[in-house]
């Protein structure tokens, strides 16, 4: 695997950061999540946990780390480890969206200020694979890499504080989907009856670092369709293995 | 069953978080004070774990449906078992019927209820700690029944009082390590931010402090990376915030401190208008 120089600092006493070069590409995420899915492997009777952000990984221990040069010699072994045998599957989902203008609240805006016509927007939201970075923010929010420059648009000074649950905004270089009713300074362009975040589901959120998203325009008729199926828990969302 | 008669300020069902779910945004949650919940539940004979109500700044009521033991630990809120006052850090009997009330601080801001046999409201993603979509209420309300036990007898090893030392609810030094971002500090900013007598904003809650005094920053925010509890940012408007225990998972602006676990139980104790500095520790002091 490629190796890249990574930095290694304590986070507090039960924390250690791991950091690779600054810098947002799918290269960085691949290997971030390599050593993510080793660790996880290696060392979980101390771990607490595995977060991952764009080029970190932060791991919470759960006692007082003893010696934290040890500990990051530990890590940097583990690194450096052979790891052939366990591949986690990453997927690509399909997600309907509709971005009819009682949901895309803010489409005229973005129509004017880019110089856009509204379809070409929705086809140019619509036809990008995106990369699922990490999940942060609120549960189930997915920062997803892969936007189109010419949607770059940047985030309302003031947020609004009623998104709807499902709605699909943009925000300066990113695209993502609000998962719950939440506050938030985004500018939305649909909605997506999909749920991305269900507590009391074995798996909460369908998603993981390294899947891909695609999203396909569906009009009004069709989401009322999909978001009741969703709601009684017979709707299949559509994947392919990457 | 307990049933809430008044609900308080903020009033929540707490155990010490819930973990493994950082990847999917799920903040870790918990009692905010944790060397007063876990002391609850120890008094009453429980599991460190087990969930306690905390209750914020006072002013609320139960009714006890059932005979069982409890303890109150954390903030003093008057508390009083019908009209008699009683005693924090030691366990207490209570019988069907029973009325617990609190009323104002007389120190301290967040207050813990343990019950024998622990608070058994739903667990969910492996915790009872209330979080918004996440637990179907956040804050418990008016006419709330909360499930328990019914204990009949106080276990015998209960019986003292645990003499707590009030440097818990009155330190001024809140000892930190040096944040993930701290060396990207100018030597005039690191000395300010280690100088200056900060006071808590009253935009404080579980999720974090907003602090008042400003610190000239140019620094730019960073690649979205992991927060913790006791996290403390800075915004590039200068303003410092230090995360609280429902905190989100991540974040992009610098981490310049991080508080000891200690630390971040002794801010659970401090509200709007309390002061302190922040005390640099090295990572090899034993906390």
């Amino acid at each position: 695997m490629n190796s890249y120089k990574l930095t290694y600092k304590s986070f507090g006493n039960r924390a250690i950061l791991i950091e690779w070069p600054a810098k947002i590409d799918e290269k960085t995420l691949k290997n971030v999540i390599l050593f993510k899915n080793k660790i996880l492997k290696k060392n979980t009777k101390v771990i607490l946990e595995v977060i991952t952000g764009y080029n970190s990984l932060t791991i919470t221990y759960k006692f007082t780390i003893k010696n934290i040069y040890s500990e990051f010699s530990v890590l940097k072994s583990i690194y450096l480890s052979d790891f052939s045998k366990i591949e986690k599957k990453n997927y690509r989902w399909k997600i309907p969206v509709c971005y009819d203008k009682k949901f895309g609240i803010d489409l005229q805006e973005i129509s004017q200020k880019n110089k856009l016509e509204i379809d070409a927007i929705i086809h140019l939201h619509s036809s990008q694979i995106y990369t699922v970075f990490f999940i942060g923010f609120t549960p189930g929010f997915l920062y997803l890499g892969g936007l189109d420059k010419r949607l770059f648009f940047d985030r309302k000074s003031t947020p609004r504080l009623d998104i709807k649950k499902g709605a699909v905004g943009i925000g300066g270089m990113q695209t993502g989907i609000y998962p719950s009713q939440s506050s938030g300074g985004w500018n939305i362009i649909g909605n997506s009856p999909i749920s991305f975040f269900n507590p009391k589901s074995e798996e909460p959120c369908f998603a993981k670092s390294g899947d891909q998203i695609q999203f396909y325009k569906i009009d009004c008729e069709e989401y009322s369709q999909i978001k009741s199926l969703v709601e009684s828990g017979f709707y299949k969302l559509e994947r392919e293995i990457l | 069953m307990i049933k809430v008669l008044q609900s308080g300020f903020y009033t929540s069902v707490q155990d010490l978080g819930r973990f493994g779910f950082g990847n999917i945004g799920v903040p870790n949650s918990g009692a905010m004070d944790q060397f007063s919940s876990k002391l609850a539940n120890q008094i009453v004979g429980n599991n460190e774990n087990d969930a306690v109500l905390e209750i914020t700044q006072g002013n609320c009521s139960f009714l006890f449906q059932v005979k069982s033991v409890i303890c109150i630990t954390g903030a003093d809120c008057n508390p009083k078992l019908n009209t008699t006052r009683i005693t924090l850090n030691t366990a207490i009997q209570v019988v069907e019927n029973d009325i617990l009330t609190f009323k104002n601080p007389i120190y301290g801001v967040r207050t813990y209820v343990a019950v024998a046999g622990g608070l058994q409201t739903e667990s969910i993603l492996n915790s009872r700690s209330y979080f918004n979509g996440i637990t179907p209420s956040v804050r418990i309300k008016k006419n709330d029944l909360l499930s328990i036990s019914e204990i009949n007898t106080i276990n015998n090893q209960t019986f003292a009082t645990v003499k707590i030392n009030s440097t818990h609810f009155e330190v001024k030094t809140i000892k930190v390590f040096k944040g993930p971002e701290y060396e990207l500090l100018s030597n005039a900013q690191k000395k300010l931010l280690l100088k200056h007598l900060f006071t808590i904003s009253n935009d404080n809650d579980r999720m974090g402090y907003r602090l008042k005094e400003l610190i000239s920053n140019e620094l730019e925010s960073i690649l979205t990376s992991a927060v913790l509890p006791g996290t403390v940012q800075l915004t590039p408007s200068g303003k410092l915030i230090v995360l609280m225990r429902d905190c989100q998972v991540t974040g992009g602006y610098p981490r310049v401190l991080q508080l000891t676990d200690t630390a971040i139980n002794q801010m659970a104790q401090k509200t709007t208008g309390s002061t302190f500095v922040f005390q640099l520790i090295d990572l090899d002091v034993n906390f």
